[in-house]
């Protein structure tokens, strides 16, 4: 009949390899809106107090974000490829008071450094065995984890706390490598170029966001799935094993309810920085980003003797707003559009 | 069902469509098609995988929007702007396994969104169970309304699915491949219950790949082809092979790529695979250059064995032997570095990961020959992807154009694409050619053939006859979880295979 | 056998398994089991049962609201300030204020998921930190004290009708009302439905994103309610009561086997959920356990409860042999 219409002239076609100019991925990137947010809030601040451009100020901002954004490098991995790890700040609990316990009974420094990451590394693992191995929803399975480690730090600890860290011990958490930059932003800086080439250039990173976008097809196109998952967990309880290290040498001292609530303020950091919570595209400078304009903002509000919770509705604000606007402005155009072919 | 027919050109339709067109990003689902549905008759609405079957369906049903065209319901213009206002007119789907819910009763499946209320609002509990009890006997089953609906099998659950459609005084009911799952006594009881909605003037479309099916039940046809209407009208007045002129666009016979090279050595010896639920004993081998086919019925255990060969699912028993290594898969990652790949049914599920771009696709299997260390190249990845798609004739803007925007030929091209940039050794394609467009399946059938004769051992499994039959050198027909029958090509033919595949022989004798 | 099975509901083992922690504490411990001091743990669990309830009925939809411990921080906050400032505002009135305006708050989530299609675990972790930090706005971080409040504001709670006290009453009354709306009213059904199977739903009528929002505002409701009763119980409000308890919510339906992935749960799985959670709490001084044990045996609980959840609901996959079948 009309099978003239198939018409083959398929054979003459060129692929180039991208349709987009670099240019204009860089413009329409979520990256550069952060980066808009960042300068614009940095802007605000210089603005507002005179005491922001101080070099040692803006140092001590740092110590707002990069503890978090440590672990933040790892849960975006973790949450690209479509998992969760709400235990992060119950393992610093956990991790620190391994720490404290290991002074107690005469430890040094060289230990600690080991112990911290160490436990981190095994309460990462336990998450992990928990998803691959057992196949329960990692969101679920980390709220109980989240309890379990935090309670173990309770029974160990009870009201009390541990401190008389050793003097050297303090390095990690207030120590100055050079000048005004501390050991926290080198380690911050270190991990943020690790993990952008872990995830953006290596085939583990490329693994992650198949993962994150089809589990199954991945299965199928020869990827180790859960060996992946069970990987990302462990890195995310080995950061968080670091950041124990840097908040334990900073506070100088370990309670059981170290690091509260910070699990939920890492998700929405890695949020902001445009990973998707559904998993599958994300990146790290974006997290980077994301942290960068969440110390800022919390700094700023500080030298304005706004205090810390009011920050709080700003993140949370910025985090429904930069997710929610792109929708509100393609639905407003919907709307537009309709009344206008009326 | 012949009175009918005769009166039926002074019927009225229950509802028409006309000049219905729907497109999505890159594909032309629908242009400018036609369908009536008439009370008291069965339309079959005849098409190939991808023919717009499934668009017309959420159409109706309220899912999709058309882009253009009109509705009329009793020669009333009607929007199906919802799901909700498409029930309320009288539209109902009973479809293959989606539209139920595990969790709930069969009383809340049958009454949910109508159930009976009180004068508080609140669902009658007792009578909604007493309601459903008759409505599940007047089409004859016998059913529990309190049992959980997963506790019941596929056939129930039509059942169920049937007794909804009533008790919201449907005035279209549309089946789309109800068949599917059900053994000959669960068809038979269909046919019955599809009398009866017919005596009750239900206007029914009726969607089958089963010409036997459409002519037992059916009074009138609708053909559809690449998203166009093609021919309506009375069954009756119409042979089988008109039909399936009509639906397929070209003759069955004679247009399937004859094999150029000669048989090779064998790379694949399967002996006594078995798996604990799915299949049993399996034996067979693979020569260079060979395509094997293997034929059957949906649920035959066809994709499960092709899957354990993979390794998706590992074997309990028996020996795979991989050019004469005997091999023991318990994983895709291995079964690739041996050289066996699959190219699965499901290929949006399954094959392509959407939300990558093409040749991250097609990179995908092969990102540890691809990296240096770990680290990728971007580089290299273009290069191959570049000369897969070449190869493939793929149609594609860019490299970079992620895959959900690319056709169904185009996305089954990429993982095909994917599984040849690893250089493989067996090629298994499961039904290959389903919901693609017929432009392209001639190319993916062109290129299996290419394949073979270039050296690989190709296994094809399809539920098309004229596909399977057309492209394999060997045919092997599977029937619930055994190997019933092989056949060489001279020897094949429809007949023999789908008495196999049915298990028919073993009735008559 | 078949019937057997059909009995024992999960419902049923957490029922034996909560007695069975019951007779364990009573037996170094003799009084734990008495009526009294049950009843005062019914009562000491009322706000969670509550919660637990409201938080149900949206994850039954396959969404979560992890800002319901704010709700109703901020909500309690509020009406401490209302009764301290004009302490002639009568309580029913408060109450019905702390319900309506959870409600909303529970609507501005809903919205967001419903009109944004925002997933609802970011933008209830948004409103999580908002809705503390309006907290914060509103009373300029003081604490409202105990004497700052009427009496009557404190004593409602505490007020026996009957022998039982308001705030057990409260917890018995969202238990009936949350088992008719699930089992008994079409909105109730359609959130089992929508989790079941999304997409069937929306082939059967039901508007998906319009029910979401509904079990939204029912959780921002409830949230309310317990807002007001937190405060009153407590005498006290300031801006982190209830800090880290929207996790507690969850773990209590969790632990009352409702299935994170939608669609399964009761009012009875989620009541002895939270109930569990409240007996542990109680039980651990009672025989001599240190309370700080309570956050792991909770978090142990957790994880029983969801291996076991997952164990029950691993489907059995479609078994093609014949043989296979017989013997299955």
């Amino acid at each position: 009949m009309n099978s003239e219409t198939q018409s083959v002239s398929a054979a003459s076609q060129s692929y180039p390899d991208r349709l987009q100019s670099k240019l204009r991925r860089v413009l329409v990137s979520w990256e550069l809106l952060l980066l808009c947010v960042a300068v614009f809030i940095f802007w605000l601040n210089t603005q507002a107090s005179p005491y922001f451009l101080d070099p040692w100020n803006l140092s001590d901002a740092t110590f707002n974000f990069t503890e978090k954004a440590l672990i933040a490098f790892a849960m975006a991995l973790l949450i690209i490829s479509g998992e969760i790890d709400l235990s992060v700040a119950s393992i610093i609990a956990l991790s620190s008071t391994a720490m404290g316990y290991a002074v107690s009974i005469g430890m040094g420094t060289t230990e600690l450094l080991i112990i911290g990451p160490l436990v981190g590394l095994a309460c990462g693992a336990f998450n992990g065995l928990l998803v691959t191995r057992f196949g329960l929803p990692s969101i679920v399975a980390t709220i109980g984890t989240m309890s379990l480690f935090r309670g173990i730090s309770y029974i160990i600890l009870g009201d009390k706390a541990y401190s008389g860290y050793p003097s050297d011990f303090a390095f990690f958490g207030q120590g100055y490598v050079y000048w005004v930059i501390t050991f926290e932003v080198v380690l911050f800086a270190v991990f943020a170029i690790i993990y952008t080439l872990l995830l953006h250039r290596t085939s583990f990173g490329r693994s992650v966001f198949a993962i994150g976008n089809n589990p199954t097809a991945a299965l199928f196109s020869g990827i180790r799935v859960n060996r992946i998952k069970f990987i990302l967990f462990l890195l995310t309880g080995l950061m968080a094993g670091i950041a124990a290290v840097c908040l334990t040498s900073r506070l100088g001292s370990t309670r059981p309810s170290i690091a509260l609530g910070w699990e939920l303020e890492i998700v929405t950091m890695v949020v902001l920085g445009g990973v998707n919570i559904l998993g599958g595209s994300g990146s790290i400078p974006g997290v980077v980003l994301a942290a960068f304009i969440m110390g800022l903002v919390t700094f700023g509000f500080g030298l304005l003797n706004v205090p810390g919770i009011v920050m709080s509705i700003f993140i949370g604000l910025l985090l429904i707003g930069v997710i929610g606007l792109p929708r509100v402005w393609t639905k407003g155009l919907h709307f537009w559009k309709s009344i206008v072919s009326r | 069902m012949n009175e009918t027919a005769q009166h039926s050109d002074s019927i009225k339709p229950l509802l028409e469509l006309s000049g219905i067109s729907k497109n999505f990003p890159g594909v032309r689902a629908l242009s400018q098609v036609s369908l009536e549905l008439y009370p008291g008759q069965v339309t079959a609405l005849v098409g190939e995988n991808g023919a717009g079957k499934s668009t017309i369906v959420k159409i109706l049903t309220g899912i999709y929007q058309p882009d253009d065209g009109r509705i009329d319901i009793n020669q009333k213009q009607t929007r199906l702007s919802s799901p909700q206002v498409a029930s309320q007119v009288g539209i109902t789907a009973i479809h293959q396994e989606t539209v139920m819910f595990d969790n709930l009763s069969v009383a809340e499946n049958i009454f949910i969104g109508h159930a009976p209320k009180n004068m508080w609002g609140l669902i009658q509990t007792k009578k909604m169970h007493q309601d459903a009890k008759q409505l599940l006997e007047r089409i004859g089953a016998n059913l529990d309304p309190s049992i959980e609906l997963k506790n019941l099998g596929i056939a129930s659950k039509h059942l169920v699915g049937i007794a909804r459609a009533l008790s919201v005084n449907t005035q279209v009911v549309i089946m789309d491949e109800p068949t599917a799952a059900l053994s000959y006594k669960e068809i038979e009881e269909l046919y019955v219950l599809i009398e009866r909605l017919k005596a009750e003037g239900k206007a029914i479309l009726f969607i089958s790949h089963k010409f036997d099916e459409i002519y037992r039940i059916a009074d009138r046809y609708t053909v559809f082809r690449d998203g166009e209407m093609i021919g309506k009208g009375l069954l009756n007045e119409l042979k089988e092979a008109e039909l399936v002129k009509m639906m397929v666009g070209r003759d069955v016979t004679g247009i399937f790529p004859q094999r150029t090279g000669t048989l090779g050595e064998t790379v694949l010896e399967v002996k006594h695979y078995s798996h604990p639920t799915e299949f049993d004993e399996i034996s067979f081998s693979l020569r260079r250059g060979e395509i094997l086919g293997f034929y059957g019925l949906v649920g035959a255990g066809r994709s499960e064995l092709m899957q354990c060969l993979f390794g998706i699912s590992e074997s309990s028993n028996g020996a795979l032997t991989l050019d004469n290594r005997t091999l023991h898969i318990k994983n895709p990652t291995q079964a690739i570095d041996n050289g066996i790949v699959y190219v699965p049914e499901d290929r949006g599920g399954q094959g392509v990961v959407t939300g990558l771009p093409i040749f991250e696709n097609i990179t995908l299997p092969s990102l540890n020959k691809l990296s240096n260390r770990g680290f990728l190249s971007l580089a290299k990845e273009f290069s191959i992807a570049r000369s897969y798609s070449e190869k493939l004739e793929l149609r594609a803007a860019s490299l970079d154009q992620h895959v959900e925007l690319l056709s169904g030929g185009n996305q089954q091209k990429v993982v095909i694409a994917k599984w040849l940039a690893t250089q493989p050794k067996v090629i298994i394609l499961d039904e290959p050619t389903k919901g693609i467009d017929i432009g392209s399946k001639a190319a993916v059938h062109a290129f299996m053939r290419e394949l073979a004769d270039d050296g690989l051992a190709v296994i094809i499994v399809s539920s098309e006859i004229p596909e399977v039959i057309g492209m394999s050198d060997r045919i092997i027909v599977m029937r619930e979880g055994l190997m019933v029958a092989e056949y060489s090509k001279a020897t094949v033919s429809p007949e023999l295979i789908v008495r196999d595949a049915a298990g028919i022989a073993e009735h008559v004798a | 056998m078949n019937n057997w099975r059909r009995l024992i509901t999960r419902d049923v083992v957490l029922g034996v398994a909560l007695l069975a922690v019951i007779a364990l504490v009573s037996t170094r411990a003799a009084d734990f089991s008495s009526v009294k001091n049950l009843a005062s743990v019914f009562n000491d669990s009322s706000i969670l049962i509550i919660l637990a309830l409201g938080q149900m009925a949206v994850i039954l939809t396959r969404c979560i609201d992890l800002s319901m411990a704010s709700n109703l921080a901020l909500v309690g906050m509020t009406v401490a300030m209302l009764n301290s400032n004009f302490a002639a505002i009568p309580i029913p009135i408060l109450v019905i204020i702390a319900i309506i305006m959870g409600a909303m708050l529970g609507l501005v989530n809903g919205l967001l998921v419903w009109q944004l299609e925002i997933p609802p675990i970011v933008v209830t972790l948004g409103t999580l930190t908002i809705f503390r930090g309006i907290i914060f706005l509103i009373s300029d971080g003081q604490w409202i004290n105990a004497h700052e409040m009427s009496p009557a504001f404190k004593a409602f709670p505490r007020s026996s009708i009957l022998g039982v006290t308001v705030l057990s009453w409260s917890a018995i009354v969202a238990i009936i009302l949350f088992a008719v709306l699930l089992t008994r009213t079409a909105a109730g059904r359609a959130f089992y439905a929508i989790g079941g199977n999304p997409n069937a739903a929306v082939y059967t009528g039901i508007n998906v994103g319009r029910s979401r929002c509904l079990a939204f505002v029912l959780a921002g409701a409830v949230s309310g309610f317990a807002g007001y009763l937190w405060v009153a119980r407590y005498a006290v409000a300031y801006v982190d009561i209830a800090g880290g308890f929207e996790l507690d919510i969850v773990a209590a339906c969790v632990i009352g086997g409702v299935s994170i992935a939608g669609g399964l749960g009761t009012v009875a799985g989620a009541t002895l959920g939270a109930l569990f959670l409240g007996v542990i709490k109680n039980a651990l001084p009672v025989i001599n356990i240190s309370p700080f044990w309570q956050l792991a045996i909770s978090g142990s609980a957790i994880l029983i409860a969801v291996g076991f959840n997952a164990q029950s609901e691993r489907r059995t996959g479609r078994i093609i042999l014949k043989k296979a079948e017989q013997s299955s």
